[in-house]
């Protein structure tokens, strides 16, 4: 049966940011699960090395560990040298910050934007110019519903951040489109991550904001993860410049 | 750091609440204007003008200004 689930990563070279925590953490796991060979990167050597540990590796499969701070250009442009040319990306790196409009400062925006939207623009336009994303390659960035599909007080800085990177997928999706290589984002709501638990709002406001999602959960990275698998398999192969709300309905 | 200038910048995150209510005994929780958003806009505060970061459970645990003036003193 093997290369008929349209929906199985075999033979797919992959490249996965963020890839020691959370959410980008659970993608590659999953991604191994359905039989992709992986490049994780992230910044923390040791919980990369766990996620690498803890990946499935089934028969021809290869997975290797890529450190790289992606704030910085020569650490971007040797990630993008160190690997051969993918199926797939999936960009998870990313940071929160709440803070009131009246305290958001440019250098607080330059920080967040640094991270969230320069350094994932930065990548795979380096890829893609360097022949890096194979044709019929698919991008996918982790994005938010905030800023778009959900403007709460205190995540402007984030929030606009994530717009940005939404925009930006639906220009990058409509010139790739050339090579047939897809772009999409995915959008959830509050997941569990070590993200959300940064300590500037408390666990008991958390745990009221959680029971607003009319799912009455937050999201659990796997939640995300099968959202990511579909859009890198050939399942999704006439999708391309969207944004992919999976938030348990909070958006409604 | 001075008590006085505290209690001051403290104040500013209120709009409706005059700052002659606020003083070093204030319960802060018990004002009516208290929110969530006062609460970001007083760890954002601390931040900015004393480069001391607080968290939501510093807000819930301390009551009173000079409590939280005195959290934040400990921490310079
Ligand atoms: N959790 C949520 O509720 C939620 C909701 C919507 C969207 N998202 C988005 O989903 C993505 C993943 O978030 P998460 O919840 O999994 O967060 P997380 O557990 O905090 O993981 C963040 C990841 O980003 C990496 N990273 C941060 N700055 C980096 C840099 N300068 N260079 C390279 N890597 C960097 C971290 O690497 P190191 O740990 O190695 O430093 C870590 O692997 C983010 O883009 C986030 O905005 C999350």
């Amino acid at each position: 049966m093997e290369g008929l689930n349209p929906f199985s990563l075999s033979g797919k070279s992959i490249l996965i940011t963020g890839a020691s925590s959370g959410i980008g953490r659970q993608i590659a796991l999953s991604c191994a699960e359905m039989e992709a060979s992986l490049y994780v990167s992230g910044r923390n050597v040791n919980r990369l090395q766990d996620t690498l540990d803890s990946l499935s590796t089934h028969s021809g499969c290869h997975h290797k560990l890529l450190v790289a701070d992606l704030t910085h250009s020569d650490e971007v442009n040797n990630l993008v040298a160190a690997v051969e040319p993918l199926d797939g990306a999936v960009l998870c790196s990313g940071i929160g910050l709440t803070l009131p409009v009246k305290f958001a400062s440019q250098d607080k925006f330059k920080e967040v934007f640094e991270t969230n939207f320069f350094s994932q623009v930065e990548l795979v336009r380096l890829l893609y110019k360097a022949k890096k994303l194979k044709a019929s390659a698919s991008v996918v960035f982790l994005d938010s519903i905030g800023g778009t599909h959900d403007i709460s007080a205190g995540a402007i800085v984030y929030g606009t951040s994530k717009a940005a990177l939404l925009s930006a997928t639906k220009y990058c999706a409509l010139e790739f489109s050339h090579r047939l290589i897809r772009v999409n984002c995915i959008c959830p709501g509050m997941v569990e991550t070590p993200l959300i638990h940064r300590g500037t709002v408390t666990e008991e406001q958390l745990h009221a904001d959680m029971m607003r999602y009319p799912l009455k959960r937050y999201g659990r990275p796997e939640d995300i993860a099968y959202m990511a698998v579909y859009l890198l398999s050939d399942a999704a192969s006439w999708v391309t410049g969207q944004d992919f709300v999976i938030d348990g309905g909070i958006s409604l | 750091m001075e008590l006085e200038k505290f209690i001051e910048n403290f104040a500013e995150q209120f709009d409706e609440t005059d700052a002659s209510e606020i003083t070093a005994s204030t319960n802060y929780h018990d004002l009516e204007e208290w929110s969530s958003l006062v609460a970001l806009s007083v760890i954002a505060m601390v931040d900015e003008e004393y480069d001391v970061t607080l968290k939501g459970d510093d807000i819930r645990n301390s009551k009173t200004v000079e409590d939280l003036f005195n959290l934040v003193s400990s921490r310079l």
